[in-house]
């Protein structure tokens, strides 16, 4: 069997942390990436940008609807993920527009943060 | 001939500012980070004031601008990135410019690239409407918050936002590819169109600086249809723009009421820049291939060429109408198609498509419904019903000018009505 083991996370509440919390808590990622990574279950895993870089896509009638903004709706589901590698946003619209549920359901489109490219700035 | 320090430095100031969003967008091109190249360029800006007034301005300042502020971005990337292949990646680019930057083609489609990125569609509308007049317009934040009546704090940190959304969410600077461009092509349209309303429904007495936008629409309008000579409907959107907005001296009263159509001074109305749309127009229509922008361009120009408002072509507005519907089934084309048919055949036969499009329940609270309906009302003479409609109207309505204008002929119903109702008076 394979499980998604789907993360979530108060974006505030995190952007409050002390820097004694945040070093704790990427401390508690660092262990469990060693654990993953010598019984090797990890098969794929990464950490989202924020909500803010975050946007939506429906198809409905053959026509895309992209909306600023992550997916907002409660009376659907979670139902997959696809983790895709596309050289900008246009890219990857187009192909969340090829999943069959972008037709009834929703596909929410959010950056993975690339930790070595994006070095902290100033 | 060296002139006073003053005016060198207006003049470099001036150059800097004409400058600036030509040499923004073929920066990002570079740098691909909004707040990053906007740094780099307020470095290039102060290098220039400090050298211009003295040294004279360069033959091309818009590629020594190009060329200091991309030293620049290099320069603060090298400083602040710790990661080598960052910089690497970024020294690569900026020494690799393609072809010469000052080449007009090349900077026309850094431009269109760049208007593209501004109307993305995963921006939300108003993001998009407030960046495009900054980094397409060359508006500053504060112009751009008094325009859209929002404080300057508020669209400064909108301005931010919008732009890391661009760099975080890898929003490409790029012209989309020819399929998915037509589609992409209708929002840029829609940001204009949206940016000309917002000036175009400003009156002198709400928000003297909103009427700019219309201006500022007008020319990014130009700057499109220059950018894509071979979309007519970017012309119809220009002609469009044009034609509507060359009504606008007759559209406020001596005390910034506004002014039917049917009302106005047509000798206020600014006749050249008539013919300028109906020019462009003509040329869009050559392509053959009409559209919604170009069909409304068409009835406006209509309008706007007509001796007064009875003499109008109504039966040809109805046609216009009627194709616009094919490309845009919507009840508000229907309710402007009702008020040409009233115009054509008489109020009562427009008032019986009114009554079909009562049913829409998003009229219940839109304004110009009720407005349409109380007009046809007090020109089919049910005068009782005119002023109730009126009354819908004038609650609905947000615009200061609009609801003088709606209170007074509410009230020049209500009197005819009160004489209706008058016990010597014919009864109904």
């Amino acid at each position: 069997m394979k499980y998604a083991l789907l993360i979530y996370v108060d974006e505030k509440k995190t952007a409050a942390m002390t820097e004694a919390e945040s070093g704790a808590l990427f401390a508690g990622y660092g262990r469990l990436e060693g654990e993953l990574a010598q019984q090797r279950k990890k098969l794929a895993g990464e950490a989202l940008q924020g909500v803010g870089a975050a946007t939506s896509l429906q198809v409905r009638g053959g026509k895309r609807i992209v909306k600023d903004g992550p997916f907002a709706e409660t009376k659907e589901q979670l139902g997959g993920f696809y983790l895709v590698e596309c050289a900008n946003l246009d890219e990857a619209i187009d192909w969340a527009a090829k999943i069959p549920n972008v037709a009834n359901g929703t596909v929410e489109i959010r950056p993975v943060w690339d930790f070595e490219a994006d070095a902290p700035k100033s | 001939m060296l002139l006073p320090v003053t005016d060198a430095r207006a003049a470099a100031e001036r150059v800097c500012r004409e400058e600036r969003a030509a040499v923004l967008a073929s920066l990002l091109r570079r740098v691909r980070d909004f707040e990053a190249a906007e740094d780099a360029l307020h470095d290039a800006f102060v290098q220039a004031l400090a050298t211009w007034p003295e040294r004279g301005v360069p033959d091309r300042p818009g590629a020594w601008l190009l060329t200091t502020a991309t030293n620049r971005a290099t320069d603060a990337a090298r400083r602040r990135t710790t990661h080598a292949a960052a910089l690497a990646d970024l020294s690569q680019r900026s020494r690799a410019p393609e072809g010469d930057p000052n080449e007009a083609s090349d900077v026309e489609d850094d431009r269109l690239r760049l208007i593209f990125t501004c109307c993305h569609p995963a921006l939300d509308l108003e993001s998009r409407v407030a960046l495009t007049l900054q980094a397409v317009g060359g508006l500053n934040a504060a112009e751009i918050a008094r325009a859209m009546l929002v404080t300057e704090a508020a669209m400064a940190q909108r301005l931010v936002r919008v732009k890391r959304k661009i760099r975080d969410a890898g929003i490409p600077y790029e012209v989309p590819a020819p399929e998915a461009r037509r589609e992409r092509l209708d929002g840029v349209r829609e940001v204009v169109y949206l940016i000309f309303n917002e000036g175009h429904q400003a009156t002198t007495s709400d928000a003297l600086h909103r009427v700019e936008l219309a201006e500022e629409a007008i020319r990014l309008a130009r700057l499109l249809r220059d950018l894509v000579p071979g979309d007519p409907e970017c012309g119809g959107l220009l002609a469009l723009l044009l034609v509507t907005d060359a009504r606008r001296g007759g559209r406020l009263g001596p005390d910034g009421e506004l002014v039917p159509l049917d009302e106005q001074d047509r000798a206020r109305w600014d006749a050249s820049r008539i013919r300028d749309g109906v020019a462009v127009l003509d040329e869009a229509m050559r392509l053959g291939r009409p559209g919604p922008y170009q069909i409304q361009a068409a009835i406006s120009a209509l309008h706007s060429q007509a001796p007064s408002w009875e003499r109008t072509d109504w039966r040809q507005i109805t046609a216009l109408y009627d194709a616009l519907l094919r490309h845009d089934a919507s009840p508000v084309v229907e309710l402007n198609r009702a008020v040409a048919v009233s115009m054509a055949s008489g109020p009562e036969a427009g008032l019986a498509l009114l009554a079909r499009l009562a049913a829409v329940p998003s009229f219940a609270g839109y304004q110009p419904f009720h407005a349409a309906r109380a007009d046809l009302l007090r020109r089919a003479g049910r005068s009782a019903d005119a002023a109730a409609s009126y009354e819908r109207a004038i609650e609905l309505s947000r615009n200061g000018a609009e609801r003088r204008f709606l209170a007074r002929r509410r009230d020049a119903v209500r009197r005819s009505s009160d004489a209706a109702a008058d016990p010597g008076a014919t009864g109904s």
